[in-house]
């Protein structure tokens, strides 16, 4: 045994001795590099999720002194139950179904509009992609003065100024409370902020598209309208499917912007869930217990969503 | 007949091919496109250039009704966001005015002394303001370099279970804050972390962390592997290579990495909002809370978001070959 180990390390030194090291260190590398990430993740993500999917049967209030007790699954029948919860919810259908709608095709509409090149035109793509930048509830700050019924800008740009019967954020005209609008006016500045990352999307798939096929087309004399809907449409589709899936998890959990906007007021008008959630678990009573499974709840939710975003996210990555 | 000359192109044609881009229709729409489109983003900018405003504004000049399209700048924001002021009191007005007039007055004191008021000290602003440079820059040099690493091995190594593994490490970027923040805020609780600045930047470059695997993984990815083959084959060991080969090509990557992360952490709000108080709490959470004497002071929240806006859009600007990087984790690559 000894002498052929001896005879092939003779006979082949470099792939011996040093392939060997080399290989093993390859691995304490990989090892090295890689773990400090998964343990700071898995301790600042998995760990808690197990410890709220324990609370979350428990009556845990995280200002009482009592340890929690098990309770079974009475949060989520609570939960499932709550009249309140369910217009959270529906809150957030609505405003997550206009606001990505909405997003969408402004998005597109830019990119259809950016597409050709002209002088300064990288410039202007630049300033449009400014908003989605910018930090949300500062953005929820600056067009709550924008909205404001007395001095805010807006109702002058929509010619509502003069009478400052309007107030958007407080769903009123005049006198008379309408539903609804403060809602709008939050989805408003979601579209502003994000149509944006739509278009910036959109567009990286329209410069993609290969020129022989409009060239094809216009020789075969289709009609711009056929050109729209059987070359653009379908080759910007899978970029503008993940532009939409991933706008569709970041609305659902939506927090700044309301925060800085309007709180979740007037009365619980642009309550979204995240906000819902926020002042159970930490306002007044911090019913942790409650909370927790709430959480958990809105957390299958974004999970299923986000295994559908990543899938098509990596689908493209094999393409491109 | 007509000649050649009279009817077709007077240029030579070098833009395209295409009968559809050179026609003079096609020119004309070109143009009214370029211009629709520089229309439409001066519209889209209008909140911004409202901020602008505001930020210059004095008070009256603020909450005017009509609002006031032009007025006389003055930086009153600014003073109102970096200081405490109080009244001065009618007897030590003359005391004050002296002082003026010697010219023995900083800027700022000068300008409180202007509408009237003294200043006592630096607002709690200022603080926050070091909060959020400290623990935005911390985390995300921690969570650059952790990314780095990681983002290198998974670019370089084979493992079982890889796509799992980056699956999960994405996923948890997608996890709602509120939701991990309340078993997190019990743990900082008992741990005592809780409005710490090192429980906040764990907590940054955690969630910074995946981000940057993702984006430096893509980066590594574009640089081709025989360079790296020829330096082992040289005698380099994997960590020379890493470090003299590889790193030094991965510059601008780590580059572009390094500001997604300072402007994720910059900005972030909810976490800041639900695990710090007093002590650590950065800028996002304490603007909208700015209250002066006559309510709510919009020319000082004005200031705070624009200087909080200057830095992204400057680095928005230096980015721009990278955002779609960016925003989709470093997927897609244009």
């Amino acid at each position: 045994m000894a002498s052929i180990t001896a005879d092939s390390s003779v006979n082949n030194p470099i792939s011996s001795g040093r392939a060997v090291a080399r290989q093993l260190s390859d691995r304490a590398i990989m090892n090295l590099f890689i773990w400090p990430t998964l343990v700071l993740l898995i301790a600042f993500n998995f760990f808690p999720l197990f410890y709220s999917l324990f609370l979350s049967f428990t009556n845990y209030r995280a200002t009482g002194n009592t340890a929690p007790v098990w309770i079974g699954i009475e949060n989520y029948a609570t939960i499932l139950t709550d009249p309140s919860l369910w217009e959270a919810f529906t809150t957030t259908g609505r405003y997550v179904l206009f606001s990505v709608a909405l997003q969408t095709v402004v998005g597109f509409g830019l990119a259809m509009l950016i597409r050709g090149k002209f002088r300064g035109s990288g410039l202007v793509t630049t300033l449009i992609l400014v908003p989605m930048m910018l930090s949300p509830v500062v953005v929820g700050l600056f067009w709550k003065m924008m909205y404001n019924p007395n001095f805010g800008y807006f109702n002058y740009l929509v010619g509502m100024g003069e009478s400052g019967q309007l107030d958007m954020l407080a769903s009123r005209f005049g006198n008379q409370a309408i539903q609804g609008i403060a809602l709008a006016s939050v989805i408003l500045v979601d579209v502003w902020m994000w149509s944006p990352f739509v278009m910036l999307l959109v567009l990286s798939g329209l410069n993609a598209i290969p020129d022989y096929l409009y060239e094809a087309a216009a020789i075969d004399r289709a009609s711009s309208w056929f050109q729209f809907w059987h070359i653009t449409l379908p080759q910007v589709m899978p970029l503008l499917l993940i532009a939409v899936l991933f706008r569709t998890i970041e609305a659902l959990k939506s927090f700044d912007l309301v925060m800085g906007l309007t709180g979740g007021g007037p009365g619980n008008q642009t309550e979204l869930i995240a906000v819902y959630l926020y002042r159970v678990a930490f306002l007044g009573q911090f019913r942790s217990g409650y909370s927790s499974a709430l959480a958990y709840i809105i957390l299958i939710i974004v999970i299923a969503i986000s295994n559908l975003y990543i899938r098509n996210l990596n689908k493209i990555k094999g393409e491109g | 007949m007509a000649s050649f000359a009279e009817t077709g192109p007077r240029r030579p044609v070098v833009e395209s091919i295409r009968v559809d881009k050179v026609s003079p229709g096609a020119r004309t729409t070109g143009a009214v496109r370029a211009m629709v489109v520089v229309i439409v983003a001066l519209i889209m900018l209008i909140p911004i250039f409202v901020m602008l405003a505001t930020a210059f504004k004095s008070r009256p000049d603020v909450s005017a009704s009509p609002p006031k399209v032009f007025f006389q700048p003055t930086l009153e924001g600014f003073l109102y966001l970096f200081t405490d002021r109080a009244i001065i009191a009618p007897g030590r007005m003359a005391e004050f005015q002296a002082k003026a007039d010697a010219g023995a007055m900083g800027f700022l004191e000068r300008l409180a002394f202007d509408t009237g008021q003294e200043i006592t000290g630096p607002s709690a602003y200022v603080g926050r303001l070091t909060n959020s440079l400290i623990v935005a820059g911390v985390s995300t040099a921690l969570s650059v370099l952790l990314g780095t690493l990681a983002g290198y091995a998974f670019s370089r190594f084979n493992m079982p279970g890889k796509d799992d593994l980056l699956f999960f490490i994405l996923s948890t970027r997608m996890l709602p804050a509120v939701v991990v923040t309340i078993p997190l805020f019990l743990m900082y609780r008992q741990m005592g972390l809780y409005d710490t600045h090192l429980g906040l930047i764990l907590l940054y470059t955690v969630f910074n962390l995946s981000f940057a695997v993702w984006l430096m993984k893509g980066f590594f990815d574009e640089i081709p592997r025989e360079y790296e083959e020829a330096a082992l084959v040289d005698g380099y060991s994997r960590i020379q290579t890493f470090l003299k080969i590889v790193l030094p090509q991965s510059v601008s990557g780590i580059a572009a990495t390094t500001v997604f992360c300072l402007i994720f952490a910059w900005n972030e709000y909810a976490f800041a909002l639900m695990m710090t108080s007093e002590r650590a709490r950065t800028a996002p959470p304490s603007i909208p809370s700015m209250l002066g004497r006559g309510g709510i002071e919009w020319s000082a929240i004005a200031a705070g978001s624009l200087l909080f806006l200057i830095p992204v859009v400057i680095i928005t600007f230096a980015l721009r070959k990278y955002l779609l990087r960016g925003v989709t984790f470093g997927a897609i690559r244009q």
